[in-house]
């Protein structure tokens, strides 16, 4: 009986690996059929003009503008500026947040005293902040910096204070049982076990800020990712304004990505498979 | 000597514990057995200083024990590592105020106490169950404690490892070890590893029998003399079988 189990089994065992191969090949090509038919519908609507092209141009020409501001070194200080109040705004945003979500994390008491205000200014929509900014700062480097910062705090701050404040009791008390106390307590325990948040909070804070640059770098600006795009649209090139939507993209998936990467080294501890 | 004296511990209105006395001091291994919800997690937490008593109080040799203690170390029911430590930094978290030298050596000494020095640098998730615990019992250990409280170490292991941990136990204790508080619900291993052991009844937790064992040790589990005293034992804990044991017979 076992023989003949192993007889029939064997056939369909021996060629695994060029199924596996074929698997992994379609695992990889069946996400990419979806967007491949959105550009190849996209291209023919323009290519056999069903569509205005100055509405909806094709995907070559807007790669086409992307390659050309790319080439002729128009987009590098733009992209550059743009990515300086991003680093610059995000640096700023979560290192506030870490302190006080630390702070409102580990004291009930001072989380009563602040977490509620921090609630209900969150609550205030990003834009309704702009005029005031502007005001405050003027129309310069200051205004959008401190708007991306103020962006970037939240998602930094409501995870990172989470993250602290759910500690494990468990692991809190092994901490007591040897007199850890205070910043030994914090830096020994709390923190390490918040990192996960933390990086979540630093992960969403960095997505934001990337939406809040283009509202910054449009509210009159004269350099940026942000301001090439609003010039796009001004001069009625809607390529443009397409390809700077994909530098966005670009920008945003590849810090990202870099954050994600410095997670999964910090982070190699967790008990976790974490993928992609 | 531990002196325990009118020990209550009171949650708002609902009495937990006491009023509960007891000293010991001869006995290298005194184990606490009793229900669960009796409250004998209670009296780890008091001895531990994890909490306060709400009158009564606690001393060891002549001092008053108010909150965590480096006389006196716990390994609990589960190993509770910090996951982004390796083995070692586990364990030199218990002795992190001892100056670097002295720290180091008593890492070393703990984890070749349960034969761990070869995973010193592996980090908690790579770690069996078993490993994990003898860790948790390392970390307890390195810092020669006089009290070393357990709180149902064993419970979460798979029976061969729990025997094994259990000889390994007495081992580790031997003659100039730690006297060891053992919280258990698990009779036979209340009876293979005590010099001594307290049924409590509750809660509010109270003392219902206190009874001596001076079998030699190793002790064999199918001994006359261990049978006897597990009867004893499960008579006390589930009082309602004595009448239908009677019945059957």
């Amino acid at each position: 009986m076992s023989e003949l189990i192993l007889k029939l089994v064997r056939p369909l065992a021996a060629p695994a690996w060029p199924y596996a191969l074929a698997h992994r090949a379609a695992a990889i090509v069946r996400p990419l059929i979806f967007p491949a038919l959105i550009l190849a519908v996209w291209q023919g609507l323009g290519s056999f003009s069903l569509i205005d092209p100055v509405l909806l141009p094709t995907p070559t020409k807007v790669l086409g503008a992307l390659y050309e501001m790319v080439i002729s070194g128009y987009l590098n200080p733009h992209l550059a500026i743009s990515f300086q109040r991003v680093l610059l705004g995000f640096a700023a945003g979560s290192a506030v947040a870490i302190v006080i979500g630390a702070l409102t994390g580990y004291s009930t008491w001072w989380r009563s005293i602040i977490d509620p205000t921090i609630h209900a200014i969150r609550t205030i929509p990003g834009l309704a902040w702009i005029p005031m900014f502007i005001l405050w700062l003027g129309i310069d480097e200051g205004s959008k910096v401190v708007l991306i910062a103020k962006a970037s705090f939240f998602p930094t701050y409501l995870n990172f204070m989470s993250g602290i404040a759910r500690a494990d009791r468990k692991l809190i008390e092994v901490g007591q049982v040897y007199r850890l106390r205070g910043v030994r307590l914090i830096t020994k325990v709390l923190l390490p076990h918040s990192l996960p948040f933390l990086f979540v909070g630093l992960r969403q804070s960095m997505g934001v800020a990337w939406l809040v640059v283009v509202a910054a770098e449009l509210m009159g600006a004269s350099s940026g990712i942000g301001y090439v795009l609003l010039d796009g649209e001004m001069t009625g090139r809607a390529q443009i304004v397409m390809a700077c939507m994909i530098v966005f993209a670009l920008c945003g998936k590849t810090t990202d990505l870099i954050i994600a990467r410095i997670a999964q080294r910090v982070l190699s501890w967790q008990d976790t498979v974490e993928k992609e | 000597m531990i002196d325990i004296q009118r020990l209550v511990k009171k949650f708002d209105d609902f009495t937990a514990l006491g009023p509960l006395g007891f000293t010991f001091d001869q006995e290298r291994i005194l184990t606490v057995i009793g229900p669960s919800g009796c409250g004998k997690s209670t009296l780890l937490r008091l001895l531990s200083g994890l909490e306060a008593p709400t009158q009564g109080r606690i001393r060891l040799d002549g001092e008053t024990i108010s909150g965590p203690n480096p006389l006196i170390s716990v390994a609990f029911q589960e190993p509770r590592l910090m996951p982004w430590l390796t083995v070692a930094q586990n364990v030199e978290l218990a002795v992190w105020d001892r100056p670097d030298a002295e720290r180091k050596e008593a890492v070393q000494a703990a984890l070749v106490k349960v034969s761990l020095t070869q995973f010193a640098d592996a980090l908690p998730k790579q770690l069996s169950g078993g490993m994990a615990q003898r860790v948790g019992l390392a970390r307890a250990l390195v810092g020669s404690p006089r009290l070393l409280l357990l709180d149902e170490p064993f419970s979460a292991l798979d029976p061969l490892t729990r025997v094994r941990m259990q000889d390994h136990l007495l081992e580790i204790v031997g003659d100039d070890g730690p006297n060891v508080l053992l919280i258990t619900h698990d009779i036979d291993e209340a009876i293979v590893l005590s010099d001594r052991i307290i049924v409590l009844d509750g809660p509010p937790a109270q003392i219902r029998r206190d009874l001596v064992v001076d079998l030699p040790k190793p002790r064999k589990r199918s001994s006359r003399e261990f049978q006897e005293i597990k009867e004893l034992l499960l008579a006390d804990l589930l009082p309602e079988r004595i009448g239908a044991l009677e019945e059957a017979a």
